[in-house]
């Protein structure tokens, strides 16, 4: 495939993706850059100063709204692509409004409650629809034990052991390894989808 | 008996233990789980009523903080 048809093909595609925070800004700009139609990101979060370490925001942005300021950032980069942005946290319920209709979902979320939240939801919910998550990248170094597992609709990137903490930050390059993993996995899934 | 866990195959020496057991015997540490039991969702209050059998193909995956 050629990047003209990987285009065409990307175009009539959409991608939820949960969370705005460096796996889902990351995950969102490199979506955009290869030309994903339509984008559907949430987030209730605003951005601070500490999450300019890996997150894909600005320093004129601090105090905006991630999902707002992301919507930003991803049309200053690929005006084609169509972006909704949700100011909201999510639950059960709105996972299944929000993202009933995306061709792949991405779990973007940094709690541990949230993860199990969405992934539980779309397995048992939204049954058939892949979700690709983040689990384990904080610090630095190993580039070699980050990896994909899939097991079923489940596709999981990371280390799958590194928990954020004060001694184990997440940092830019590490979050972004996965978040770029994830944009990675939701490309093979829709270019590999004969829809 | 042997099972697949988390897509390797595993004997282990119990046999009919719930799914709640499996997790303290294989160590699994963290405190968010999510699992799998031959493909379908065990959400947390199932898994002591959820048996092991042979060949059971189980996922039992850490939620990890970060992102």
């Amino acid at each position: 495939m050629n990047f003209y048809q990987i285009k065409k093909r990307l175009k009539y595609k959409s991608v939820g993706i949960a969370g705005c925070g460096g796996l889902g800004s990351n995950c969102a700009l490199a979506l955009a850059r290869v030309g994903v139609g339509e984008l559907i990101i949430t987030d209730f979060d605003i951005i601070e100063e500490s999450n300019l370490n890996r997150q894909y925001y600005f320093f004129n942005q601090i105090g905006e709204k991630k999902c707002f300021a992301l919507k930003e950032n991803i049309e200053k980069l690929n005006s084609n692509i169509k972006v909704i942005a949700f100011d909201k946290k999510l639950n059960p319920k709105s996972i299944i409004e929000i993202y009933s209709d995306c061709d792949v979902i991405v779990e973007a979320f940094d709690k541990a409650e949230m993860k199990q939240i969405i992934i539980e939801t779309v397995l048992s919910e939204m049954p058939g629809k892949p979700i690709v998550s983040g689990l384990g990248m904080a610090g630095f170094g190993e580039n070699n034990s980050i990896k994909t597992e899939k097991i079923g609709d489940l596709y999981i990137c990371g280390d799958r052991k590194n928990e954020t903490s004060d001694n184990l930050p997440p940092l830019a390059p590490r979050v972004g390894i996965v978040a770029n993993m994830q944009a990675n996995q939701v490309l093979e899934i829709l270019l590999y989808d004969s829809k | 008996m042997k099972i697949i866990l988390n897509n390797r195959e595993e004997i282990i020496a119990p046999e009919n233990i719930s799914l709640d057991e499996l997790i303290k015997i294989k160590n699994f540490t963290f405190k968010m789980l999510v699992t799998k039991v031959n493909g379908k969702l065990i959400k947390k209050d199932e898994r002591k009523t959820t048996i092991i059998k042979k060949d059971d193909n189980i996922a039992i995956i850490h939620m990890i903080s970060g992102g």
